[in-house]
């Protein structure tokens, strides 16, 4: 293999580790289960049991180092979960806390906060929720919505994911020192659930008014660890897109070749066939796009492969995981437009993806910009 | 260590060292290059997976990319190599696996060694996808089968020695069975060869006109009536091939319009740069998936991602084209060469923006139409039901044409 490209295949223990999950998904997150949960029948959206056994397979931690406890293993592994956890459209917070929050407090450096607080985010027993909103791209400016002062946090951070049933919430603020990663106990602060676009992934606007809180981190290295949250999380959220992309896939063929009409399988027409041709042929490219971002998601935060994978993944998997979406719910036709039919909850994720981070249109500037394709006249 | 008996080299390792065997005993600089491509033949590099005797090594086909990178490496790889596209690609997998012993120790060695080019007569101006329904007749007369037709699309047929044909031998039963495949004589009496203008103002195919062209029957690759089984051989073999070295960023069409944006400030408008930048990415995607096919080449594990490829490769380049000539601008009404030129490859970067948006017109056509490879991606890789067919049992003579 080339040293200059990034490995885009799967290892032998990341198809384990896929197989665990999706057996365990299998078993507890079904479709029709995430369709009661979103209708109030089986308690509250998050599914925080299933979280715990999904914490049992270490998936919480796998970019943790063991000494934190965490699996020692990467973003490369915690990218075939995030497959996963996208193709079952499952209501946990693996984003928020063991993608955004986990990697805001890897790239935070020397800290015993951010060590005990990884550790007890691995293990499961506290999740975590980065405290910007779900649709902040990596090169946004620091946020400056909520200051520190002596007294505590105060102001307001509008779309957090994952934050509903956090334990405590990392908060970017700004104090007399300049910029800072703050931890907060979440039970401190108000935090007002959204009716949301996506079904299965909660937001809330959260209000901090003098909220106790203790520094994380501050000034530049501040700014470094959440923009490397963002970008990592960039990297892996189009991991969760083609996981999206997959699942309306492949039940789309699976449907296609028992419906009949007109005398003969669906799937035997052509027009929806070269449909799902052309889905497939976009869906092994947002792959290889998203392995390389998933393989370059550790580095550190002023790495130019690592941004422009990053930035990449998301200009070009957004659209695929939408389109795949959409075509799903075409070529289901009636049911596809049921809400009894799952493919509606794949849609609305796929959308909400789509604006998470980053847009593509966003992403593509940003990508011009890194390989000297400006925009207009210098 | 010189060369190790076969069997016990055939992995990665062995290969190179054989490679390095064969570049040691000819040195690249002062050797000729037909000289190196004999010894190449002759130590078993030419394709690993052939038989020993024949060009190979009995090995896995996936380590022939191993092969490739190694002589690549060591500068041993003779360029010019184009005119053999369809001998070395097309001719000599069908040979080797229907070719009688004597059919392949007179035909594979100098069509490897390059001293004889092949074209491929298959397509007619009425079987294009339908490449089955063809009606070039071949009828048998004695030792000899008596041929007379039409081809199209003929690749290097001005310049070919022989030609793999594929004929119809029995027009009483159904199309698929009634074909049989030969080694035509491009010399033989009868064969006409006329250049086929093309849009873009050159000839880089022709027409070939078969009348009462006569081939000996030793000359037929597998049995009578078993052609389409022998042409499939062949057509598997068209794919695009993976090379074993790692494309750059910026490779192929989109670097020459974004060497045109970053030229051209005066140029740029939010449009085009919107435009450029969505292909730019997509170009991008294209990139890495080929390198993840390859990487998986590489591991023994190839992918059906291979049938996206050409796929894909054919609408982005179209579109890269399409946009190349509007950055153009006023430039973009103009064009390099409508001379009848007679190409022996397909040199998109060495001519103009609007040779490139021309030629590529063809990216989707030719090789099997984007049509058709999505029927076989959506039939194949997907699984979905085949079409309704309603040439099946129906002798190729009662057919429409």
């Amino acid at each position: 293999m080339s040293t200059s490209e990034a490995d885009l295949l799967y290892s032998e223990v990341e198809e384990e580790l896929r197989a665990s999950v999706r057996a365990l998904l299998a078993d507890k997150c079904a479709p029709a289960g995430v369709l009661a949960r979103v209708d109030g029948e089986a308690g509250p959206l998050t599914d925080t049991a299933l979280w715990q056994d999904l914490c049992g397979l270490g998936v919480a931690g796998l970019p943790v180092p063991e000494a934190l406890g965490g699996a020692g293993a990467g973003w490369r592994e915690a990218a075939v979960v995030a497959e996963e956890l996208g193709r079952a459209v499952a209501p946990v917070p693996f984003l928020g806390s063991a993608v955004l929050s986990t990697a805001a407090l890897l790239a935070v450096g020397d800290s015993p906060t951010a060590a005990a607080t990884l550790g007890r985010m691995a293990s499961g027993e506290a999740t975590v929720a980065l405290a910007v909103p779900l649709s902040a791209p990596p090169g946004a400016a620091f946020p400056d919505t909520v200051r520190a002062a002596a007294d505590g946090l105060s102001g307001t951070v509008t779309k957090v994911a994952d934050a509903t049933t956090a334990d405590a919430l990392l908060v970017p603020a700004v104090g007399t020192d300049g910029p800072g990663l703050y931890l907060a106990d979440a039970s401190e602060a108000v935090r007002t659930p959204l009716v949301t676009l996506d079904l299965t992934r909660p937001l809330v606007d959260v209000g901090l008014d003098r909220t106790p809180a203790r520094p994380v981190v501050t000034g530049r290295a501040a700014e470094h660890a959440l923009r490397t949250a963002l970008r990592t999380g960039a990297a892996l959220l189009s991991a969760e897109q083609l996981g999206v992309a997959e699942w309306a896939l492949g039940t789309t063929v699976d449907y296609l070749k028992t419906r009949t009409q007109f005398g003969r399988p669906v799937g035997s027409f052509q027009a929806p066939k070269h449909r799902l041709a052309d889905l497939w042929v976009s869906v092994s490219q947002a792959r290889a796009v998203v392995r390389n971002a998933a393989s370059t998601a550790g580095a550190g935060a002023d790495d130019t492969e690592a941004e422009m994978a990053a930035a990449l993944a998301q200009a070009f998997v957004s659209g695929v995981a939408v389109t795949a979406a959409e075509e799903a719910v075409q070529l289901h036709g009636g049911i596809g437009f049921t809400w009894e039919h799952p493919a509606h909850l794949y849609l609305k994720r796929a959308k909400s993806d789509a604006i998470a981070l980053g847009t593509a249109d966003r992403h593509r500037s940003a990508l011009a910009g890194m390989v000297d394709l400006p925009a207009g006249a210098e | 260590m010189t060369t190790a008996p076969a069997g016990a080299t055939i992995d990665a390792a062995g290969l190179r060292q054989r490679v390095a065997d064969v570049v040691a005993a000819h040195d690249p600089a002062t050797t000729d290059p037909a000289e190196l491509l004999a010894a190449r033949f002759d130590a078993g590099l030419a394709w690993v997976h052939f038989p020993e005797g024949e060009g190979g090594l009995g090995a896995p086909r996936a380590l022939q990319s191993v092969v490739d990178a190694e002589f690549e490496r060591l500068g041993a790889t003779p360029a010019g190599r184009e005119k053999l596209i369809i001998g070395l690609g097309m001719a000599a997998p069908t040979i080797l696996a229907f070719g009688t012993p004597e059919q392949r120790r007179r035909y594979l060695k100098p069509l490897y060694v390059g001293e004889e080019v092949w074209c491929q007569l298959f397509s007619e101006p009425g079987a294009g996808s339908d490449l089955a329904a063809l009606g070039t007749r071949a009828v048998r007369d004695g030792e000899e089968w008596v041929v007379d037709g039409q081809k199209v699309w003929t690749s290097l047929a001005h310049r070919a020695r022989w030609a793999i044909l594929v004929t119809r031998t029995d027009p009483d039963v159904p199309k698929h069975q009634g074909m049989t495949y030969f080694i035509c004589d491009m010399r033989a009496p009868g064969v006409e060869v006329r250049p086929l203008r093309q849009l873009t103002g050159e000839a880089e195919f022709n027409e070939v006109y078969l009348t009462d062209v006569r081939i000996p029957d030793s000359q037929r690759l597998g049995a009578v009536g078993e052609g389409w089984r022998v042409a499939q051989t062949t057509l598997m073999n068209e794919r695009v091939s993976i090379g074993g070295t790692a494309e750059p960023r910026e490779g192929g069409l989109i670097g020459i319009a974004a060497g045109i944006w970053r030229s051209r400030p005066e140029a740029r408008t939010p449009g085009l740069h919107d435009a450029l930048m969505r292909l730019w990415v997509e170009a991008e995607a294209a990139r890495l998936t080929k390198e993840r096919l390859r990487q998986q080449l590489a591991i023994g594990q190839p992918g059906p991602e291979g049938s996206a490829a050409k796929l894909a490769f054919a609408r982005l380049n179209q579109e890269i084209a399409g946009l190349e000539v509007e950055l153009l601008g006023a430039e973009g009404l103009t064009y390099d060469d409508w001379t009848l030129r007679r190409p022996e490859r397909v040199g998109m970067e060495a001519r103009g923006a609007g040779y490139r948006y021309l030629r590529s017109r063809g990216n989707s056509i030719e090789g099997g139409t984007s049509e058709i490879l999505r029927n076989i991606i959506a039939e194949r890789v997907l699984g979905l039901p085949g079409d309704i067919r309603v040439d099946k049992d129906v002798a190729w003579k009662d057919l429409p044409k």
